[in-house]
């Protein structure tokens, strides 16, 4: 299956990484016609601002929003995730990030803070299952914690009632999925932190099945 | 069942450098400039008072900047805040940390505070990025407890070829580790005076563990997207932005030569109509060399 993984900046080489280590073909998307031939597409991690304004110079923007109205599954961490997002708030910058429009969920850019705010915490996520890594964790019968990494994270403020919640840390939602266009199943996927800079897989591998 | 929060580890300082990645980080020295910077589509600004070509041309000693123009340019922008301290001034680093800058530049481009010791960085919450010329400089940095690292160059002369010559010097080192026996990895940690693990790592991995940037001297679309092609992870632009005619416009194709690194046709239509770039210097012709500060 192949899989592409948005090639304008930040955590892409790692997402890449982790979707071969799942089996997944990868292909980097920088222009329109990289999209081709995708099943599903991750929005690493890296500055929202940037990224929107480069998404959208070349056309991609329209090029993405359009394969996902047909259904195609894609997956956003972090900044990823707020360009997904229904609404943005915490933008008042000078630049305004434009949004895919895609979930029903309000995300605040920057909500915990500067980058000594940032942090790492086990968050459970039943939907994971329990294997990590390729590793069988089948003695244990409890679902292993994922560590997750938020780095100048946004937050959840809210999501539609549509909206399927994934994973809570403290009251915060931190991921969430749901569904968008023509799609059968849900093809929406969002965190707000970066599974692609742990050695667990479970995020990748669920995105792969959504997107299959 | 209390889950333990980790904060300042060395993954979230590395990381946010991760996520800086095929990004162009700007000098700024006020809130305006930020601004522009940000517009332009830069992934984090460096906030100084004087950008390296003005250091040159006043001389004296660049000391770090005036706090309160870091926190309004901190204030101003969204997007990640850098601020610089003069190497082995762990002083000024606790007053950045205090002031909650995003990553601190331990640079050679201020006149340094210690001729001996750099800042012992793995005490900091904040990360840090620090230059270097070779795979050396480099390591200890690393073993210091930088968290990104970015090539010396020659900052404030708009000229790339210092920044080139610590590109290769890198990487030739980094190949030349690959597939070294315990003896040459033994020998080469006591030439760098790193630890022997540094080195394993680089020789299996073929890579630096942290985030690697080009700096020092880029001025045009076409410095920057060599530096890419030459296996960057990003680029910092100094004096080169707001030094030169058209700031907002050299910035934006700066960021947009970094993305199309690989595309002539891309490159071609950016460098177009820049205006003036910054006034230039002969590194030949320089009675003090940053680079040479703090090895």
């Amino acid at each position: 299956m192949l899989i592409g993984v948005l090639d304008i900046q930040g955590s892409v080489e790692e997402h890449a990484m982790m979707l071969e280590k799942c089996g997944a073909e990868v292909i980097f998307v920088k222009t329109v016609p990289d999209l081709e031939n995708i099943r599903g597409l991750i929005m690493p991690g890296g500055e929202s601002t940037h990224i929107s304004m480069m998404l959208n110079t070349g056309g991609l923007f329209d090029a993405i929003k359009k394969k996902i109205k047909s259904g195609m599954a894609i997956y956003g961490t972090c900044a990823g995730a707020i360009l997904l997002a229904k609404k943005i708030l915490g933008d008042d910058g000078a630049i305004k990030v434009k949004s895919f429009d895609v979930i029903d969920a309000e995300i605040e850019r920057n909500a915990y803070g500067r980058q000594t705010d940032s942090f790492e915490v086990d968050v459970e996520i039943p939907a994971l299952g329990k294997n990590a890594g390729g590793k069988s964790n089948a003695t244990n019968k409890k679902v292993r914690n994922f560590s997750a990494i938020f780095i100048r994270a946004p937050k959840i403020k809210s999501v539609g009632k549509n909206v399927k919640i994934l994973a809570k840390y403290k009251d915060e939602i931190v991921m969430a999925e749901g569904k968008f266009g023509n799609a059968q199943k849900n093809n929406i996927l969002i965190s707000t932190f970066h599974p692609e800079l742990t050695n667990d897989t479970r995020a990748h591998e669920y995105f792969l099945k959504m997107a299959s | 069942m209390i889950k333990k929060v980790l904060k300042n580890t060395p993954k979230l300082k590395s990381g946010l450098a991760q996520m800086l990645k095929g990004g162009v980080i700007m000098d700024v020295t006020n809130a305006k400039q930020a601004k522009i910077a940000e517009q332009a589509g830069a992934v984090a600004v460096m906030a100084l008072e004087r950008v390296p070509s003005d250091i040159r041309a006043q001389g004296g000693v660049a000391r770090m900047s005036d706090p309160k123009m870091i926190k309004e340019i901190m204030k101003t922008v969204s997007i990640p805040v850098m601020a610089k301290v003069r190497i082995g001034h762990f002083v000024e680093a606790q007053i950045l940390e205090a002031l909650g800058v995003d990553y601190i530049d331990e640079s050679e481009v201020l006149t340094p505070a210690d001729e001996q010791y750099h800042v012992d960085k793995s005490k900091f919450k904040v990360p840090f990025v620090c230059g270097c010329r070779n795979l050396g400089e480099a390591l200890r940095r690393i073993n210091e407890g930088a968290a990104m690292i970015r090539t010396k160059g020659e900052a404030g002369t708009g000229n790339v070829v210092e920044a080139v010559r610590h590109v290769r010097a890198v990487k030739d080192e980094i190949a030349a580790l690959k597939g070294a026996g315990k003896e040459l990895i033994a020998k080469k940690a006591k030439e760098m005076r790193v630890p022997v693990a540094l080195v394993e790592y680089v020789s299996k991995n073929q890579k630096l563990p942290v985030v690697n940037f080009a700096a020092g001297g880029l001025a045009t679309p076409a410095d920057a997207a060599m530096m890419m092609q030459m296996g960057c992870d990003g680029v910092f632009v100094g004096s080169g932005i707001f030094k030169s005619s058209d700031p907002l416009k050299r910035a934006k194709a700066i960021v947009e030569a970094v993305l199309h690194f690989n595309d002539a046709n891309v490159l071609a239509r950016v460098s177009e109509g820049l205006g003036e770039p910054m006034k230039s210097l002969e590194i030949s012709k320089l009675t003090d060399l940053y680079a040479k500060r703090g090895n």
